[in-house]
């Protein structure tokens, strides 16, 4: 079976999905039912002390079907972030993380420098560093050396939809990586998930493009079909792509000739 | 200080006791005293002192 690796764990999907903005919590449950997907990631956030409301995000997500991914969103700086990923791990019992260090507001590119130096650090104690990372080969790079697990760089910019704007870097970054590229934030729509993976893509993450859907539980579901299509055709070498057209049927033979 | 707002707490406590207060499922939230992180174990014993800076955090949607 075509699985994906992640230093070490194995998961069945090479979908991974967000937890965020959904219009409720049935939408995504179901949401994430559809998407196939079996690791989904998650925010760290205050408990709000004046307003305590029973509804909890862990009453909706089958910790024993979904492996939970904390994030680091929202994050300006090393030490935030590096401060968000230790209450993540102690919430949620494992040492992965996504982590970001977001270094514009209007973009949410990241800050590569403090990623880095957040990536170094987490490593040290011990996390398993997933960041979200652009989409620049030698930033890649240099995460992989400072020991995250894998690299995932951004398609576009989060929650825009744009699609992958810079095919050949992701391409490259794949072909640079010695550990697992997931393509991160910036996927719209299903043909944006599959060209990923027809890329080289070893997964994607994305949250928007399902929960913000008209219908996020079909769009789920169209995201798992474009996930597994893209690594399909990936995997069977596509042809190459020629100026002219070749006929497909014989030239020989045609009546009349 | 308690997630970034002054708060009263009713006499002497732990922070399990702080929780079980606030009506919050330990279970579920990562706590932090003064920056560093406390292990869950550490919750039954760790006494809140005056002027103590908690936070405590638990999961939200997100991606």
């Amino acid at each position: 079976m075509d699985s994906l690796t992640i230093a070490g764990k194995t998961f069945s999907s090479r979908l991974i999905v967000g937890t965020g903005k959904y219009s409720s919590p049935s939408v995504m449950v179901k949401a994430h039912e559809a998407s196939g997907a079996d690791m989904v990631t998650v925010a760290v956030r205050r408990v709000n002390i004046s307003d305590r409301s029973k509804e909890s995000l862990l009453d909706y997500i089958d910790a024993s079907k979904y492996f939970l991914l904390p994030n680091t969103a929202g994050c300006y700086t090393a030490d935030d972030a590096i401060r968000t990923a230790r209450l993540g791990r102690e919430a949620g019992l494992s040492n992965w993380v996504k982590l970001e260090v977001i270094g514009d507001e209007r973009t949410l590119f990241p800050d590569n420098e403090a990623l880095l130096e957040a990536t170094r650090v987490l490593v040290r104690e011990g996390f398993v560093v997933l960041p979200y990372t652009s989409d620049d080969p030698v930033v890649c790079r240099k995460l992989e050396d400072a020991g995250a697990a894998a690299v995932m760089p951004l398609g576009a910019p989060i929650g825009s939809g744009l699609g992958i704007q810079n095919l050949n870097n992701i391409r490259i970054i794949r072909e640079f990586a010695r550990v697992p590229m997931i393509v991160d934030a910036g996927v719209g729509t299903a043909s944006d998930a599959s060209l990923a993976m027809e890329l080289g893509a070893d997964g994607v993450l994305m949250n928007t493009a399902i929960a913000g859907a008209q219908d996020p539980v079909t769009m789920a579901e169209a995201m798992k079909l474009a996930v597994k299509s893209g690594r399909l055709a990936f995997l069977a070498g596509r042809i190459a792509k020629k100026m002219y057209a070749t006929a497909s049927s014989p030239v020989e033979g045609l009546v009349g000739r | 200080m308690l997630n970034g707002d002054p708060y009263d707490v009713p006499g002497p406590l732990t922070i399990a006791d702080l929780l079980a207060h606030l009506d919050i499922d330990s279970r579920r939230v990562a706590v932090e005293r003064n920056l560093v992180v406390l292990k869950r174990a550490l919750f039954e014993t760790t006494e809140v002192s005056d002027g103590d800076q908690i936070e405590i955090v638990n999961f939200v949607g997100g991606g």
